[in-house]
């Protein structure tokens, strides 16, 4: 009888540690991530791709979303000119937390091949960006795969968004 | 990177020429070559003052004043059968002439004839607008508006097209610095965050092959590897390459002399 008896002092002390309902969390947060339906430029057409049922996104639980209310992630696919990003902004802000950027393709990283006026010059000088996705354009596997690494990350993040954010200094 | 060197007037003083490039010449023939062409411009010289004509690749290019731009392109319209307006725009020579060009592209379906109606303006002076005549006018004097600055007498709605409302200067003139002036580096940042966050968010990078070793990856170079998390705000210490020795034979290291002439 006295073998089968739980130890509370020494197991931890209590039945249920808080790093399961982390987990816990995050299994729901990154098995259902929904991206916005959003895009800018020919990376938006490899986006469209990843979505059908070739390379089928839905079986990520990833599930494109009409409204920024809805969806989790916004996938920056293509170039972001200087007069679209206040809208670009607007829409994340308008995305409940917690949320995440992807930023696709070399025109959303740096501007890619336009060095000129009226692009901006990487998508992270206006929204926090979580996983940089190279490419010009990239494949719809290159899209799944960094949606796979965003899923890492959220797996490895707090429920608490107020204490990652603290941690990865996201941008104001 | 090329180093940016300023272009406030490229075409004045050209930074590069090639000693031996012949500028191609496209032949200009008379307009008397062609019969319509030549009924065309009858019809036109009645009423309007031309100041040149001739046919270059087939196409009859006539230059006006800038006054009579409306009405040399109604005769054409309504007597020539010039039916269609496919382009209009302008061209910046203000370094050379002190001058935009204005040229309208004008295509007659019915005689399957093609000509260019050009007028010389000033800069600060305003041309008349063409959109009762063609509808495809509207579009492309709000870009010549946006992208020049060139002001349109009586067009209907006159505001920029492609920019944003807000904006500041004409990109399309070749004193506008290809990569925005200052205005244009810091147009995102300034409208969304405001001019205080110009510091926190720092310059835009126009260097594509830029790389920060001491970003959050730090992009290993060879030979100087260093594993993540590591302090090298103090020099990186070097790691040399070390060759398999299978692979790598030194031939030298022998005794054997192969070549005789050693």
């Amino acid at each position: 009888m006295a073998q089968h008896q739980v130890n509370y002092a020494s197991s931890g002390g209590l039945p249920v540690a808080l790093t399961t309902v982390d987990h816990l969390v995050n299994w729901g947060r990154s098995n259902s991530l929904w991206p916005l339906t959003y895009g800018l430029a020919c990376c938006a057409i490899e986006m469209m791709a990843s979505g059908d049922s070739r390379y089928d996104f839905d079986r990520f639980g990833t599930i494109f979303r009409a409204s920024p209310r809805q969806a989790d992630v916004m996938i920056l696919a293509g170039t972001l000119s200087k007069k679209h990003a206040e809208f670009a902004r607007r829409l994340y802000d308008q995305m409940t937390e917690p949320k995440w950027v992807i930023s696709m393709g070399s025109c959303a990283n740096t501007g890619g091949m336009f060095n000129t006026y009226a692009t901006v010059q990487g998508v992270d000088r206006i929204v926090p960006v979580d996983i940089y996705l190279p490419g010009c354009a990239p494949r719809p596997e290159t899209l799944q795969y960094a949606m796979m690494m965003l899923q890492k990350k959220i797996r490895r993040e707090s429920a608490n968004m107020k204490k990652n954010k603290k941690q990865n200094l996201r941008l104001i | 990177m090329r180093k940016y060197r300023p272009k406030d007037n490229v075409q004045a003083k050209a930074y590069h020429t090639d000693r031996f490039y012949v500028v191609p010449t496209v032949p200009k023939e008379d307009v008397s070559t062609d019969k319509l062409f030549s009924k065309h411009l009858e019809t036109l010289k009645a009423k309007v003052d031309i100041q040149s004509a001739y046919i270059q690749i087939g196409q009859l290019r006539v230059e006006v004043n800038h006054k009579d731009n409306y009405k040399a392109i109604e005769i054409l319209k309504n007597e020539c059968g010039y039916e269609m307006l496919t382009e209009m725009s302008a061209v910046d020579y203000l370094a050379q002439e002190g001058k935009f060009e204005i040229f309208y592209q004008l295509l007659n379906l019915k005689e399957r004839k093609r000509m260019r109606v050009v007028c010389k303006i000033e800069q600060g002076l305003a041309i008349e607008s063409v959109v009762p005549l063609y509808k495809s006018a509207n579009f492309a004097e709000r870009e010549m508006f946006d992208m020049f600055g060139i002001k349109v007498n009586n067009h209907p709605l006159l505001k920029r097209i492609l920019m944003p409302d807000d904006w500041e200067g004409h990109p399309l003139l070749k004193r506008y610095p290809l990569q925005g002036d200052e205005f244009a580096q810091w147009y995102e940042v300034d409208k969304i965050f405001g001019k205080e966050a110009r510091d926190i968010i720092g310059p835009e990078n126009r260097d594509p092959a830029k790389i920060d070793r001491y970003d959050t990856k730090r992009f290993s170079r060879v030979g100087r590897e260093v594993p993540f998390g590591a302090d090298i705000s103090e020099g990186e210490p070097e790691t040399p390459i070390e060759y398999s020795e299978t692979f790598f034979v030194n031939y030298n290291a022998g005794t054997k002399q192969l070549d005789k002439r050693k």
